[in-house]
C-alpha cells in the first residue's frame, strides 16, 4: 500500500456541535448539504417546467386549439423557457453538482466562503419563488418569453406585477449565480490539495471554473439588463423605448452579451460530467485531457464574441464577424467530441446507465451542433430564424446537454451522494424511454421550421399541414414525461430498500471516489498521492498509470516504463506546486 | 427617422468594405464557379426547405442544401465513429485496456481539418450573404411596410396605404380569388408585388418587435421600433405566398399572419392604378401607423 497524506488533522479534531433535522437545513454552511439543497430545488424547478412543455404540447397537438387561451400559452412557453434555464440548467449545474462535487474532486474541505455558498442559495431559492409568484398576481405569469425583448417587456404593453417579480427574480437568481462564480473560482485557484496542480485537476472542475469565470462576465450585464428595464418601467427612463430617444435594441445587445456566454454557462459544467463518465466507463484515461483544457477556454473566450448571431435578423449588426467567430466554436466542440471518442476508442465499454446518458449526449449533441453550424450562416439563419427549426436546434444542445448529461451525473455520482445504488434496470428504462421521446419530439420540429411554423404561437391553421408532425413531436414529449417517472420510481425504490454502494463502486478516477459514500463533514480522512490528474486510479491501479510520454502509436505494452514515468514526476512533484 | 436610416446604411457599408473588392471579386468566381459543380443546381434534393420562390431565396436555398450535405457528411462519419465504439470496443473480457492518452498528429488534425471547413463554409456565408442582402438601385416598386399589433400596413407609390388588422380583417386586398388553395395562403393582409421584378421593401414598426417571415422566400427580417429595414425581394413567380410575424409580439402574436401576392406586371400595374383611384376613399377611412413614423 502507497502512503497515504494525512490532511486536515486539526478539522477533524475539532468537535462538531451542529443542529438536526431543519435547523440543520436551514443554517448549514456545508457545501454537499447547500449543493444537495440545490440540486433538490432545481430539479423541482424541471419538473415544473417539464408540465408546463407537456401543456404546451398538448395545445399544440390539434391545430386552432383552445385548450389554453393565448394569454395563459405565453405565459407558459415563458414560463417553461425561464424555469429551465434560470433556475434549472444552470443551478442545477453550478448551484448543484459543482457545489457538491467540486470541492470533493479538489480534496477541499469545503468550499471557499461558506456562508457566502449558503446566501447564495437562499437568493436561488427566494429568486425562484419571487418568479413562480407571478402566477398568483392578476393577469397571470409575464408572458413575453425568457428573452423579456423590449419593447414588449415595457409597462405599456406588458403591464401589471408579473413583470416586475420575473424581473426581481433573474437579479436574486443571477447574484446567487455570481456568488456561486465567485466560490467555484476562489476554490479552484486557493483549496486545491497538495500535488493537484491545475494540469491534475479532474475535468470537471476544469469546466465548472472555466463556467464561473463566464458566471462573472456575463451575469453583471444580465443584472445590469433586467436593473434598466426595471427603471425604463417605473421611474420613466428612456433606455429601451424610441419615445425618449432610446434604443430597443440596446436590451437585445446586452441581453444577449450575457444570453450566449449563458448557452456555454449552461454546456460546460456537462461537457465536463461527460469528460468524466465516459473515461470511467472505458477504463482509459481522458484522450487528449490538455487539449481538451485548451478547447474550454476557447469555447468560453469565444462565446464572448458571438451574442449577435441571435440577432441576425434586425439588420443592425455586423453579419460576417458573429457569423465567423460562431462558425469557429464548432472547432473546439469538435475537439471535444474526438476527445469522447478517442477516449472510448479501444477501451473497455460498460454501459452503466451514467454511460448510455452520456452516449445519448454525444448524438442530441451531435445533430444540435451540426444544426448550430447552419444557424451560425446569417443567410440560413434568415430562412430558420425564429421558426421551430431553432426550437429544436437548441433543445437539443440544452435537452443533451442538461438533461442527458446531467442525469448521467446524477445517476453517476448518486452512489456517492446516499452511499446507496439506484436500480440498474430501471435507470436504463428511463435513458431508453427518454431517447425514443426526444428523437421522436425534436426531429418534427426541424420538418415544422422548415416549413415556416413560428415559435411561440398558440395555434395554427388546420390547413397548412403541420398537424401531424405536431401530433407526432407531442407524443413523443409525453414519452418524455413518462420516462421520467422511472427516475423518481427508481429513486424512491433505492431510498426503501438501499442496496449498500460502497466508497467506490466505478472504479473511478477523481478524489470524491476517495472520500466515504456519503463524504463525511469536511470531506476527507485520508488523500491518495495525486500525481495526474486520476489520483484514485493511480492508487488503486499502480501497474496501469497513464502513459504520458510517445504518441500512443507504439505497440509495444507500455506498462513497465509507464510505472517509471510515473516515478519520475513524483519527485518533479514539489516543483509543479510551487 | 431620416438619420437612423442613413446609420443603418452606414453600417451596411462598413460590413461590406471589409474585404476588398479585388478579393471579393476573386472569391466570388470562385464561389460562382464552384456552385453549380458542388450544388448541381435546381437537381439539388430539398432537405425539407424550399428551393426559394426569389431570386433571394434561391441563393439561400443553395447555401442551405450545400451546408446540409456537408452536415450529413460530418455527421454520418463522427456518428459512424462513435457507433464503431460502442459496438467494437464493448467489454469483452478483463484485459486492462492500453492506458494511452495523447497523439499529438491525430489531434493536430481534428483541429486543422474542421478550421479549413469552417472557412469553407464562411466563405460560401459571405458571398451569399452579400446576394440576399444586396439592394437594387433601381427597383421596380418600393413599398413601405409597417408591422403593428397586431397587422400590417403597406404604404405603396401614390399614396396608396393598404393597412389590414389581421385579428378581423381577413383579407382586405380581395385578389386571392381561386388562387387560394388552401385557404390559409390568403390569411391576414396580402402585400402585392409585381413578379419577375425587383421590390424595395422598407420595414419598419412603431410598437413592439414583429418578424416579417416568408416561409418560401427563405427570408426573415425584423421590423423594429427605432430601426428602418431596407431589402429586396425579386419574386420569381406568380403565386400566392402564406406569411407570418415570427418574433413574439404580445398577445395575438399567433394570428398575426399577411400573405404575398406576386401578379404578372401587367395585371400587378393595372391592380395598383385600380387602387390608387380608390386611394382617396381607403386612406380617408383607415388611420394608419406609418403617419406617425413620418413624424
Amino acid at each position: 500500500m502507497t502512503v497515504l497524506a494525512e490532511r486536515h488533522v486539526a478539522e477533524h479534531e475539532h468537535e462538531h456541535h451542529e443542529p438536526t433535522g431543519l435547523l440543520k437545513w436551514l443554517t448549514s454552511t456545508d457545501h454537499k448539504l447547500i449543493g444537495m439543497n440545490y440540486m433538490v430545488t432545481s430539479l423541482v424547478m424541471f419538473f415544473l417546467a417539464g408540465i408546463m412543455a407537456l401543456l404546451l404540447r398538448t395545445q399544440l397537438a390539434s391545430p386552432n386549439s383552445s385548450l389554453l387561451t393565448f394569454q395563459q400559452y405565453n405565459a407558459l412557453f415563458t414560463m417553461h423557457g425561464s424555469l429551465m434555464l434560470y433556475l434549472f440548467a444552470g443551478p442545477f449545474a453550478f448551484g448543484g453538482l459543482a457545489n457538491y462535487i467540486l470541492p470533493l474532486q479538489v480534496g477541499a474541505p469545503d468550499m471557499a466562503f461558506p456562508r457566502l455558498n449558503a446566501l447564495s442559495y437562499w437568493l436561488y431559492l427566494s429568486g425562484s419563488i419571487t418568479m413562480l409568484l407571478g402566477f398568483l398576481v392578476a393577469g397571470g405569469a409575464a408572458a413575453y418569453g425568457w428573452v423579456a425583448y423590449a419593447p414588449l417587456s415595457s409597462v405599456q404593453f406588458s403591464p401589471g406585477s408579473a413583470p416586475d417579480l420575473w424581473i426581481l427574480g433573474i437579479a436574486l437568481t443571477g447574484f446567487s449565480a455570481i456568488f456561486t462564480g465567485v466560490n467555484l473560482v476562489t476554490t479552484t485557484f486557493y483549496l486545491r490539495a497538495p500535488g493537484m496542480t491545475m494540469f491534475r485537476l479532474p475535468i470537471f472542475t476544469w469546466n465548472m471554473l472555466v463556467t464561473a469565470i463566464l458566471i462573472l462576465i456575463a451575469f453583471p450585464i444580465l443584472t445590469a439588463a433586467m436593473v434598466l428595464l426595471f427603471a425604463d418601467r417605473h421611474f420613466g427612463t428612456h433606455i429601451y423605448t424610441t419615445a425618449g430617444g432610446g434604443v430597443p435594441v440596446l436590451y437585445q445587445n446586452l441581453f444577449w452579451f450575457f444570453g450566449h456566454p449563458e448557452v456555454y454557462i449552461l454546456a460546460l459544467p456537462y461537457f465536463g460530467i461527460v469528460s468524466d463518465v465516459i473515461p470511467v466507463f472505458s477504463k482509459k484515461p481522458l484522450f487528449g485531457y490538455k487539449g481538451m483544457v485548451f478547447a474550454t477556454m476557447a469555447i468560453a473566450a469565444l462565446s464572448t464574441g458571438v451574442w449577435a448571431h441571435h440577432m441576425f435578423t434586425t439588420g443592425v449588426v455586423l453579419l460576417p464577424f458573429f457569423s465567423l467567430l460562431s462558425l469557429l466554436i464548432a472547432v473546439p466542440t469538435g475537439i471535444k467530441f474526438f476527445n469522447w471518442i478517442g477516449t472510448m476508442w479501444r477501451g473497455q465499454l460498460v454501459f452503466t446507465t451514467p454511460m448510455l446518458f452520456c452516449i445519448g449526449f454525444l448524438f442530441a449533441f451531435l445533430m444540435g451542433g451540426l444544426t448550430g453550424v447552419m444557424l451560425a450562416s446569417p443567410p440560413i439563419d434568415f430562412a430558420t430564424h425564429d421558426t421551430y427549426f431553432v426550437v429544436a436546434h437548441f433543445h437539443q444542445v440544452l435537452f443533451g446537454t442538461a438533461v442527458y448529461a446531467g442525469f448521467a451525473g446524477l445517476y453517476y455520482w448518486y452512489p456517492k451522494f446516499f452511499g446507496r445504488m439506484y436500480r440498474e434496470s430501471m435507470g436504463k428504462w428511463h435513458f431508453w424511454l427518454l431517447t425514443i421521446g426526444f428523437w421522436l419530439t425534436f426531429i418534427p420540429q426541424y420538418v415544422l421550421g422548415l416549413w415556416g411554423m413560428p415559435r411561440r404561437v398558440a395555434s395554427y391553421p388546420s390547413d397548412v399541414g403541420w398537424t401531424s408532425l405536431n401530433v407526432a413531436s407531442t407524443i413523443g414529449a409525453y414519452i418524455i414525461g413518462i420516462s421520467f417517472v422511472f427516475l423518481l420510481v427508481n429513486l424512491w425504490v433505492s431510498w426503501r430498500k438501499p442496496i449498500p454502494a460502497g466508497d467506490n463502486p466505478w472504479d473511478a478516477h477523481t478524489l470524491e471516489w476517495f472520500a466515504a459514500s456519503p463524504p463525511v463533514h469536511h470531506n476527507f480522512e485520508k488523500l491518495p498521492p495525486i500525481r495526474s490528474e486520476r489520483p484514485v486510479w493511480d492508487f488503486h491501479h499502480p501497474d496501469a498509470l497513464t502513459i504520458t510520454h510517445g504518441n500512443g502509436t507504439g505497440r509495444s505494452n507500455g506498462h513497465g516504463h509507464l510505472a517509471d514515468a510515473a516515478v519520475g514526476s513524483d519527485t518533479a512533484d514539489s516543483g509543479d506546486k510551487a | 427617422m431620416a438619420s437612423v436610416v442613413a446609420v443603418s446604411r452606414r453600417d451596411a457599408e462598413t460590413s461590406r468594405s471589409f474585404a476588398s473588392r479585388k478579393r471579393r471579386r476573386a472569391l466570388g468566381a470562385l464561389v460562382a464557379a464552384a456552385l453549380p459543380i458542388v450544388l448541381g443546381g435546381c437537381q439539388l434534393p430539398t432537405f425539407y426547405g424550399y428551393r426559394g420562390s426569389t431570386k433571394q431565396g434561391h441563393d439561400e436555398f443553395l447555401l442551405y442544401a450545400g451546408t446540409v450535405i456537408a452536415a450529413i457528411v460530418v455527421g454520418v462519419i463522427v456518428a459512424a465513429l462513435i457507433a464503431w465504439s460502442i459496438v467494437r470496443y464493448r467489454k469483452r473480457s478483463e484485459d486492462m485496456p492500453r492506458q494511452f492518452q495523447y497523439h499529438i498528429p491525430l489531434e493536430i488534425t481534428y483541429i486543422v481539418v474542421p478550421v479549413i471547413m469552417v472557412l469553407i463554409l464562411f466563405g460560401f456565408t459571405v458571398f451569399t450573404e452579400n446576394q440576399v442582402d444586396a439592394v437594387s438601385p433601381t427597383p421596380a416598386l418600393k413599398v413601405h411596410v409597417t408591422a403593428f399589433q397586431w397587422g400590417w400596413s403597406y404604404q405603396y407609390p401614390g399614396n396608396l396605404t393598404v393597412t389590414g388588422v389581421t385579428t378581423e380583417d381577413p383579407d382586405p386586398v380581395g385578389i386571392n380569388g381561386a388562387q387560394c388553395a388552401p385557404a390559409v395562403d390568403c390569411l391576414g393582409p396580402g402585400l402585392v408585388v409585381p413578379a419577375g421584378e425587383t421590390t424595395r421593401i422598407t420595414l419598419v414598426s412603431n410598437d413592439v418587435i414583429h418578424g416579417f417571415y416568408v416561409p418560401q422566400f427563405n427570408f426573415s427580417r425584423y421590423a423594429q421600433p427605432g430601426v428602418t429595414n431596407v431589402f429586396d425581394l425579386t419574386v420569381q413567380h406568380v403565386g400566392i405566398y402564406r406569411a407570418q410575424c415570427t418574433q413574439l409580439c404580445g398577445l395575438y402574436h399567433s394570428l398575426m399572419f399577411f400573405h404575398v401576392v406576386a401578379l404578372p406586371p401587367s395585371q400587378f400595374r393595372a391592380w395598383l392604378s385600380s387602387q390608387q383611384r380608390a386611394a382617396t376613399t381607403v386612406s380617408a377611412s383607415i388611420s394608419h401607423p406609418t403617419t406617425k413614423a413620418a413624424a
